[in-house]
């Protein structure tokens, strides 16, 4: 094992560095992005508080926009904005971004390739207490079968904050979706996001972990976990579902098993995209570590990430099946 | 040669009268599409791109362009002929509409035509475009307007009333709505099929400058248009009164007529009572 092992060894546990939700992250960069630059605006609905938008629409109030409970027109209003050459954020839940909203964003965004940015957060299980109803589990799948939608899911603060920055730069729809709880930085301080391209942690002989968001955390101490048993099981975070970065995936194939690791039911996700590459590409054997075609529940984002499968042990024990260790 | 407005009433009836020939000429030879809520429409869109709207058919992205989104998308047949018969393409390719290839797609779409402000036909989503185009607009410190035609039937999309709260919220003063009250929807009349009205108490509930007026009336079209540009705090909203099939007596208040093509021998008999 080289030296790249022991640069991740310590980072799925241990005191986090500068732990932080990736929507904190946003809240953030949004601020100093709107400083940089005078054309973007941001749309928000009536979840300013949680979505971390508060704070520049604090600093620039003639440039946010608040439309209530109105998600489906929050779209349209952005859409509409991105045609007088504005650069539109629009955040709220996952859910309701993407579900509620979904008919808009496919006939208004995307059909008319309009350069709006849909970022929402509160993605996936760790939602937690709110339950079922707040938990989106559908969100990249609904993203990701749109014709000209890009769609991200950034794995730590410092990830987003490039995320950010780097769809500024782009034009066309792209849906970033963000998460409510703390997140340890995984990143590497010289990480530079590109669109499309995974960042290869390692890779392994006997297996490789495809993993996006919060999972790429518990990739990472699943590999630990896998090392001091012998098995070499490598970590790709993979922050750029759609255009998937298929030379990654390929490569990831050649220790011929794969596991996806990813805070969204196994149906549609980065699991299903990484199965469509390879079945036609290169078959290989593919587990997936996702919420298994079910609703979530109440609890903490622990608890639920144990009840629903999405733990380091689940992605070990997963590897552990596959290799009949 | 450069395109010029009129305020010419004899002229504008003529270019309506033109616009619908269009519209059924271009309908027959496809074989199908959305003839009656296209020729309820056409007087108000006629008035729109030849009296009202400031805009450049030679550069359709002229930034201080008035806007014109087509809510009611299905009426993509009456945006054509307009854009044809003011310069926007030639008017050759009115008769390519809904063939393959074609860049007069069934419903209207922006990365396929030129002066095609943003892809419609999913109901319901329009206004809510034109409030952000205004808002932007406005950030921009530009007078230009946003016009958005709504379908009487379209009404009955909740995102309307999301986006005719938002409209009245940020005191959108350069966009006026024009309702195509034509009164009939596919599966027929409008009152029958889940009532809309009333409309007018409806929209003055929610904060707008209500005009009524006869849709079809050219005089009380611009009069109507030159009345909202002076309201001045909030959006105002133009009900036209209109009859679905306007123009062919054969189509008109025919519920029958909101997705069918006429046949050759309709368009003759219609071409013949339109003179």
């Amino acid at each position: 094992m080289g030296e790249r092992v022991h640069d991740i060894a310590g980072q799925g546990k241990g005191p986090d560095r500068k732990a932080a939700a990736t929507r904190d992250a946003y809240g953030k960069a949004l601020l100093e992005l709107g400083k940089k630059r005078s054309d973007v605006v941001v749309l928000d609905a009536d979840l300013s508080n949680s979505t971390k938008t508060r704070s520049f629409a604090h600093a620039f109030p003639e440039r946010f926009f608040n439309m209530g409970i109105s998600e489906q027109d929050m779209v349209g209003t952005a859409a509409g904005l991105s045609l007088t050459g504005k650069l539109p954020f629009a955040s709220t839940f996952a859910i309701f971004e993407t579900g509620r909203a979904w008919e808009q964003i496919r006939q208004t965004l995307c059909y008319s390739r309009l350069n709006v940015k849909l970022v929402a957060t509160h993605g996936g299980i760790t939602v937690g207490e709110d339950g079922a109803s707040h938990q989106a589990l559908e969100d990249i799948a609904l993203m990701r079968v749109l014709p000209e939608m890009t769609v991200i899911v950034p794995a730590d603060g410092l990830e987003t904050e490039q995320v950010i920055n780097a769809i500024a730069d782009y034009h066309g729809p792209v849906y970033v979706r963000l998460g409510r709880s703390k997140v340890p930085v995984l990143m590497p301080d010289d990480y530079l996001f590109r669109l499309g391209r995974a960042h290869i942690f390692h890779l392994g002989k006997d297996a490789n972990i495809i993993a996006s968001g919060i999972m790429v955390n518990e990739a990472i101490t699943a590999r630990n976990v896998l090392g001091e048993r012998g098995i070499d099981a490598g970590v790709i975070n993979m922050p750029t579902i759609k255009p998937l970065d298929e030379d990654a995936v390929l490569r990831a194939a050649d220790s011929g098993l794969i596991v996806t690791a990813e805070e969204h039911s196994v149906i549609g996700g980065l699991g299903s995209a990484v199965c469509e590459l390879l079945s036609e590409k290169r078959p290989t054997r593919v587990r997936r570590v996702g919420v298994k075609d079910r609703f979530g529940r109440s609890g903490k984002p622990e608890e639920l990430m144990r009840v629903y499968g999405l733990t380091s042990g689940d992605i070990a024990d997963t590897i552990l099946g596959e290799l009949n260790r | 040669m450069s395109f010029v407005l009129s305020n010419d009433i004899a002229y504008l009836k003529q270019r309506a009268r033109d616009v619908r020939i269009e519209i059924l000429k271009m309908l027959t030879v496809a074989g199908s599409g959305h003839t009656g809520g296209s020729l309820s429409g056409a007087d108000i869109v006629t008035a729109l791109y030849f009296f009202k709207m400031r805009h450049k058919p030679d550069a359709p992205d002229w930034r201080e362009r008035d806007r014109f989104i087509l809510s009611k998308g299905h009426a993509a047949p009456l945006l054509y002929a307009v854009l044809a018969l003011a310069g926007y393409f030639d008017k050759g390719l009115l008769t390519t509409l809904r063939k393959i290839d074609s860049p007069l797609q069934g419903h209207p779409s922006s990365r396929m035509l030129k002066g095609v402000e943003v892809s419609t036909g999913s109901l319901g989503q329009g206004l809510s475009i034109s409030n952000g185009i205004a808002l932007g607009l406005k950030l921009d410190g530009l007078d230009s307007r946003v016009y958005c035609l709504l379908g009487d039937g379209e009404l009955q999309e909740g995102q309307i009333w999301e986006a005719a709260m938002t409209s009245s919220h940020y005191r959108l003063d350069n966009l006026c709505v024009i309702i195509d009250n034509n009164g009939l929807q596919i599966d027929g009349f409008c009152d029958d099929v889940m009532k809309v009205e009333p409309i007018d108490d409806k929209w003055k509930g929610f904060g707008w400058n209500v005009i009524d007026i006869d849709g079809h009336a050219m005089s009380q079209v611009t009069d109507a248009l030159n009345r909202a540009e002076n309201e001045k705090g909030r959006p105002t909203v133009i009900v036209a009164r209109t009859v679905k099939g306007k123009g062919v007596s054969f189509f008109e208040g025919r519920a029958e007529y909101h997705g069918m093509a006429p046949t050759s021998d309709e368009l003759a008999r219609a071409l013949k009572e339109i003179g």
